[in-house]
């Protein structure tokens, strides 16, 4: 297209390469140091460079870690909410989805009227609190699945998503008997799911990094999710509890690496999906943004 | 008047139907059986039944709608309900029924607050910097991008960028503090190397702003780019050569083709942006506070937490979260009002 390269114009090109290469490098490189440093041993790297590569590699972070149980449980917590929480997720924002993507449903307008104004306005933070107290789940891990079980945004997005679909094969099945149940298993679902593992997605990271929630409803030490733990150690520089035969002064010089080692905890899983987030996720964005 | 001029017409010409219709037709207001088209009771029965049986045939609908409803009901309208406690001195053991009512005693205290001052400065503060200083970082990248012809290195970019997006605030707030912390941080012994003093970025109020901003940069600015380059995609490439034989530079054709390609994406979204001002992110800022600079970073959500949860004041900080709120649900309806006359569908 750019037949003649005028000098303005490589210039141009220039600037355009080196200043996106710089910001994708300050995206990611934190990171990779990270990583570094939390595979690196105390003696080796004396946290006076931005290494990228670990100096004097050795597991001990997590070595350590692993031996307190504390970040195991965290993680095993994190993983449990992840998993229950996304199929709860999915089994009311689907099913109200469908219900609600039928026009013919009496009810349907002013049902719809409630979801979208509780998108406008909420009770707030104390009143919310206060109804999960009252129905006793707090300390219990249904706080961080129930009050966040439909979001009203990707239930209408896959409401609209499922209006698009063609009548005609669920009339087909309907004739041939199938209910309204049937229908959405067999014929709805199928159909949509790359939409459907898009907002399973939405979800489940929402679940993985789960705070808020957390914060709010759970006291219990036990039961806290990997990420109010991160906080902890890295934001709070609290000692996890001794463990195996690290003594205090070992953990002083390790602290840097444990820290970074918690954070690689808490995101790796993020990462290990990551090529099914980008794929998925650019499109539900761009699906959000068109209506129907 | 002038705005809402064709509102206006409109209720004086319904008014006007209105009057004449009371003046010609003078029928009694309760349908009577000898009135031909009022309908008959047994019409109504009809139409109960017909209802009815509509609703019977669509039972599994209505079953499968059950818990969505139930959730909407129980964590969205019953909190809602709640708010009544900002006109009470709740207390747990009577209950919402049962506690004495105080009116807007809690709004008057809260606005006799010297905190309250702070809170709005703050909460306005942190709305007005990512307006200025985020919002423009997306579109800045999108443009850059779309300057991009080898498309490998546009797709790794766009890799790279996005990653950070998926992370949550604490992750993002510990990277930040293994970094800049003043005890063994990379940054400050960078400073130090270079001769300079050590700075504490984390705890100092001075550094809290650009902190914040700066980590909503490095964590958004990337994702933010799709719907921008969602736009520019659309833009037709004949229009670049057209302009190239016109002698127009890379310069002149980005800002006379490409950037009012997606001027309208971008005056949607500013007007959403300040729909949502007030909404500063609590669990960032939450990770960001301490002591120290509580005085530039506490805004209305974390004050709600800590007077309301860590203090257990339940009335008195809904009422604080009320206030925000009914500001925030004026902002967004002004926003999606505005976003109506920008010519564009309303988002709700």
């Amino acid at each position: 297209m750019w037949r003649k390269r005028s000098i303005g114009s490589m210039a141009f090109d220039g600037f355009n390469y080196t200043f996106l290469t710089i910001f994708a490098l300050i995206t990611v490189l934190p990171f990779i140091h990270i990583v570094a440093v939390s595979l690196s041993s105390s003696q080796a790297y004396g946290a006076k460079e931005f290494i990228l590569w670990p100096h004097g590699f050795t597991l001990d972070a997590y070595d350590y870690l692993f031996s307190t149980d504390t970040l195991t449980r965290s993680l095993l917590v994190t993983v449990f909410i992840t998993v229950a929480g996304t199929l709860v997720n999915l089994l009311f924002t689907l099913t109200m989805a469908y219900s609600l993507a039928k026009k013919e449903l009496l009810g349907r307008r002013s049902i719809m009227l409630l979801v979208i104004f509780s998108m406008l306005f909420s009770g707030g933070m104390i009143p919310t609190y206060l109804v999960v107290k009252e129905l006793h789940l707090l300390d219990t891990y249904w706080a961080l699945i129930l009050p966040g079980a439909i979001s009203a945004f990707n239930m209408i997005i896959i409401k609209n998503f499922f209006q698009q679909l063609p009548p005609g094969l669920e009339e087909s099945a309907k004739i041939d008997g199938a209910s309204d149940i049937a229908v959405l298993v067999r014929i709805v679902i199928p159909l949509s799911m790359p939409v459907i593992a898009t907002f399973t997605l939405f979800y489940a990271v929402g679940h993985w990094n789960t705070f808020f929630n957390a914060i709010i409803y759970l006291n219990d030490a036990d039961k806290r999710p990997i990420q109010v733990l991160l906080r902890q150690i890295v934001i709070l520089s609290e000692q996890l509890g001794s463990g195996g035969e690290y003594d205090a002064s070992a953990l002083v010089s390790l602290s840097q690496s444990i820290k970074m080692a918690v954070i690689v905890a808490a995101t790796l899983p993020i990462l290990m999906v990551y090529p099914f987030l980008q794929k998925y996720f650019v499109k539900g964005i761009l699906l959000g943004s068109i209506k129907g | 008047m002038i705005i809402y001029g064709n509102r206006a017409w409109w209720y004086i010409g319904s008014n006007r139907k209105r009057r004449r219709l009371l003046q010609t037709d003078m029928k009694p207001l309760v349908p009577s059986p000898d009135t031909p088209n009022a309908p008959r009771p047994r019409q109504m029965e009809n139409k109960r039944n017909r209802m009815l049986r509509k609703v019977l045939k669509d039972r599994w609908l209505y079953i499968l709608l059950l818990p969505g409803l139930l959730y909407f009901v129980v964590f969205k309208y019953f909190p809602m309900w709640g708010i009544v406690i900002a006109f009470q001195d709740y207390n747990p053991f009577l209950g919402f029924v049962d506690s004495p009512w105080v009116g807007w005693t809690h709004f008057e205290r809260l606005f006799r607050d010297p905190d309250f001052f702070m809170l709005l400065r703050n909460t306005a503060l942190i709305g007005l910097y990512k307006l200025v200083f985020f919002f423009p970082a997306p579109i800045i990248i999108a443009l850059m991008l779309n300057e991009i012809r080898k498309q490998v290195f546009k797709r790794f970019v766009q890799t790279m960028v996005y990653i950070p997006h998926f992370m949550s605030w604490v992750v993002v707030v510990a990277i930040t503090y293994v970094l800049f912390t003043t005890e063994g941080g990379v940054i400050n012994e960078w400073i130090k190397a270079i001769g300079g003093e050590k700075i504490n970025f984390l705890i100092s109020s001075e550094w809290f702003r650009t902190m914040f901003i700066g980590q909503i940069i490095w964590k958004e600015t990337g994702w933010g780019t799709i719907l921008f380059l969602a736009a520019l995609a659309g833009v037709d490439t004949e229009q670049y050569e057209a302009a190239t034989i016109d002698g127009a530079n890379r310069w002149q054709q980005t800002w006379h083709i490409t950037f009012p390609a997606i001027r309208s994406t971008i005056i949607i979204l500013l007007i959403l942006r300040l729909g949502d001002f007030l909404d500063t992110g609590f669990e960032h800022v939450f990770l960001l506070l301490n002591p120290m600079n509580r005085e530039v970073g506490e805004v209305f959500d974390t004050y709600v937490y800590a007077v309301g949860l860590a203090q257990g004041q339940y009335s008195y900080s809904t009422a604080v979260g009320l206030f925000k709120s009914v500001i925030g649900l004026a902002l967004v309806l002004l926003a999606n009002h505005a976003a109506k006359r920008a010519g564009q569908e309303s988002l709700y």
